[in-house]
């Protein structure tokens, strides 16, 4: 029953998105799958958290072929977070999108690509196999593709000309990645690899291909330099597409380098490690600058979200039970508050007219309710207590301090408060200061129906709310994060119930 | 055989990575085709190359009697095949579609989705102006 | 474009085609061939009835939007993947049965087989959307 069970984060998109394409005739029908198959996704990922806490890391051979031979779905503490995490963002942009996505964006597809995407992401945390891993980011790739041209304006063909012909090139660097690994050690299954990889007679090549990995791993995930697309892209699509986009797309890229990182090239840390180090710290600055430099809302948010990739990259390198614990935290703290904010930005450019900060303002005054939805994922972005991001910040910087790597302690405090410089900005611009051409938001041309009102705030307080909760009451998540770092740096166990699970 | 394969696959990539740093979009597209080409070829590469031994067991055995090649680079490929099919067909579609809306291929004047501050126009004449007359991409 | 041979052996073509893929189709289940190359034969003779006759003839001919035919096929390669579930078998594991056949003998087939059609479905709508999109665009 296992094989079933870790192949639903799969099927429950793909039957969604199926079902959201036939179910003919009215809009509404399909609305309710979306928001439905969403809700269902999450619950399994909770399912699926029970079930690792209750049996340990759950495998399911594909086919009945046993690994290494077939295609092993393998769920751990980290793959279960992940799953779990998809799905509230998942139901959140689903709810959003139902006020928030043009009624011909939604006649074109877009509920559809949108479980596609969630499939793709969710099968890419996962596979225990490498090439299942590209065909499944392959997935993803083409569903975002399509969801960014979506509506086809033109800054989204200009942004999406961009974000393809990166990603592109990253996924053809991935695949010849791939097939080198495969040249030397004659097997893709990862806990396989995790026992031929030190079997291999040239280390060295060992360690070039890990470098195609950072690399090919790197664009997807927007380390420093390779991070051009996202600003260039994120912020042409609908909210609705931003959002998901920001919560999830560069997140299977760390969630893919934390796992390629800690269970297959573990064998030459001093190298490796020290050099994700290194581009997390530069990753952090790049990013927060460039979001000094933005005026546009979700400008700004994209080089965040930059920025923010740094830590995640940081926890992994530092390569401690600490850090990657923090890195584990820090992953699912991030795409709840980036995901808000993005839709925060939707219901102030909904709100007031526009997104360029120049252009707007006023909300403070007319509107406190969505100030506060602001306040809450802005201050936890910026790392203040006693938000998620305090927490995540925190083990992050204790991490460090552990084993006395303080230049990189150094930078992710500055970080943070530059960090606030740019939410500041935010605040001041968009909420505190008056409308430039002294509009009421919310009133006249700008006014928001009531349905669309409480559809557009909802989903924003309930994540505020989830990242409140996080942050009050900490305990539960950190126990989860660290047991996730436990399986991460012991990969005896993940091996175990790959190989050992023979049917 | 190998060896040559290798080298094949070399060229292929420096070729490719020529035409991808190209500003014309097409020219990318062209060297991105040809980079996913060179990819395939480095996996069937590294699967290790064997003389007409198809991977078929004969009619009554269970297992291959003789040496078979390996089946598997070959699935893979198979694989990354369908899968550039569809992403390079979208890309082409797009690149046409960015022809047809912002008028142009060359990648340094699409600049709806990211406009120039007025600091960025002046940095870059004066780069312009260092460097010296730059050719302009046909 | 207007050519009175290629639309008229287009039409020829096409049917000839078509009953290839189908052919190839159903070969794959032990022999070289499957759903992917009969649904490549396949997607090739509706490119060469657009060339010929325009991507209007091919949508007419079509009678369906070619999305519907990817979901249609993905759905078929979901159910083809949870029919082991009544032998409680991993997912996408083969399950077989023989349906006798009038005249003595029986037919073979399995889950696989819907796999495969699945796959055709999928591929042909996939390139046909994409060839039928640009077709357009371009004339």
């Amino acid at each position: 029953m296992t094989a079933w069970l870790v192949a639903l984060p799969i099927l429950v998109p793909f039957v969604t998105a199926i079902l959201a394409f036939l179910a003919g005739g009215s809009i509404t029908v399909k609305r309710w799958i979306s928001v439905a198959g969403a809700a269902v996704l999450l619950a399994v990922g909770l399912l699926l958290i029970h079930q690792v806490y209750q049996h340990g890391i759950l495998v399911g051979a594909m086919g009945d072929w046993p690994p290494p031979f077939g295609i092993a779905l393998v769920v751990d503490f980290l793959s279960a977070i992940m799953v779990a995490i998809t799905g509230i963002t998942g139901l959140a942009v689903a709810v959003y999108a139902l006020a928030e996505v043009d009624r011909a964006e939604e006649h074109v597809g877009f509920h559809p690509l949108f479980h596609l995407l969630l499939g793709g992401v969710c099968g890419a945390f996962t596979t225990g196999d490498m090439f299942n891993l590209y065909v499944w980011f392959e997935v993803m790739l083409i569903s975002s593709f399509a969801l960014l041209v979506l509506g086809s304006r033109k800054a989204q063909i200009d942004g999406a000309v961009k974000y393809v012909a990166l990603n592109l090139v990253s996924t053809v660097l991935f695949l010849v990645a791939v097939g080198l690994l495969y040249g030397m050690t004659g097997t893709l299954n990862m806990a396989d690899l995790h026992l031929t990889i030190p079997q291999v007679e040239n280390q060295g090549l060992v360690t070039a291909v890990a470098l195609m990995f950072i690399v090919a791993f790197g664009i997807k995930s927007a380390l420093f330099p390779l991070f051009f697309w996202l600003p260039a892209a994120y912020h042409t699509p609908s909210v609705s597409v931003s959002a998901i986009f920001s919560a999830l797309l560069t997140k299977v890229g760390v969630y893919a380098l934390i796992r390629v990182f800690t269970l297959i090239f573990t064998q030459d840390v001093g190298y490796t490690h020290n050099l994700l180090l290194i581009i997390a710290g530069i990753t952090m600055l790049t990013g927060v600058l460039g979001a000094a430099a933005q005026n546009e809302f979700r400008r700004i948010l994209s080089f965040h979200i930059v920025s923010q990739i740094g830590y995640m990259i940081m926890g992994l390198a530092l390569y401690t039970p600490l850090g990657v614990m923090g890195a584990v935290f820090y992953v699912v703290h991030h795409i709840i508050v980036k995901a808000n904010l993005f839709l925060v930005s939707g219901v102030a450019n909904r709100l007031t007219g526009s997104f360029e900060l120049k252009k707007i303002g006023g909300l403070y005054k007319s509107q406190p309710f969505v100030a506060v939805l602001f306040l809450v994922p802005a201050f936890s972005l910026a790392g203040l207590p006693p938000l998620s991001g305090f927490w995540a910040k925190l083990v992050l910087v204790q991490a460090g301090l552990e084993i006395g790597s303080y230049l990189i302690v150094a930078t992710a405090l500055l970080v943070g408060l530059l960090t606030i410089y740019s939410m500041t900005k935010i605040w001041n611009e968009a909420f505190w200061k008056s409308h430039p051409d002294a509009i009421e938001p919310g009133t006249g041309a700008v006014a928001l129906s009531r349905r669309d009102y409480i559809l557009l705030t909802a989903p924003i307080a309930g994540m505020a709310a989830l990242t409140v909760i996080i942050g009050l009451w900490t305990e539960p998540f950190i126990l989860l994060a660290t047991a996730a770092a436990e399986q991460l740096l012991n990969p005896d166990a993940y091996v175990n119930a790959v190989l050992g699970a023979r049917p | 055989m190998e060896v040559v394969l290798s080298v094949v696959v070399g060229i292929m990539v420096t070729a490719s990575i020529y035409l991808m740093l190209g500003r014309n979009l097409v020219k990318f597209l062209f060297g991105l085709i040809l980079l996913s080409n060179a990819a395939n070829l480095a996996i069937f590469t590294s699967g290790r190359l064997t003389w007409g031994s198809p991977p078929l067991i004969p009619e009554g055995a269970l297992v291959p009697i003789t040496d078979i090649a390996n089946a598997l680079p070959q699935a893979l490929i198979l694989t990354a095949i369908v899968i550039s099919f569809g992403l390079l067909a979208f890309a082409l579609v797009l690149a046409y579609c960015a022809y047809q809306e912002l008028g142009t291929v060359d990648t340094d004047e699409m600049r709806i989705a990211e406009p120039e501050t007025e600091f960025a126009k002046k940095a870059s004449r004066a780069w312009r102006a260092l460097s010296g007359p730059r050719d302009r991409a046909p | 474009m207007h050519s009175l041979i290629l639309s008229t052996a287009t039409r020829f073509l096409t049917g000839l085609m078509l009953v290839f893929s189908v052919f190839l189709l159903l070969r794959g289940h032990n022999e070289p061939g499957g759903g992917f190359v009969g649904s490549l034969v396949a997607s090739t003779a509706f490119a060469l009835y657009a060339i010929a006759l325009g991507a209007q003839a091919v949508r007419r001919a079509l009678r369906v939007d070619p999305r519907t035919l990817v979901m249609v096929g993905l759905a078929l390669a979901i159910i083809g993947g949870l029919l082991p579930l009544i032998e409680g078998a991993p997912l996408f594991t083969g399950v077989w049965t023989d349906i006798p056949l009038p005249r003595g003998g029986y037919l073979h087939v399995g889950s696989p087989l819907i796999f495969d059609v699945g796959v055709y479905l999928v591929v042909v709508g996939a390139v046909l959307t994409v060839i039928l999109t640009m077709e357009e665009e371009v004339l």
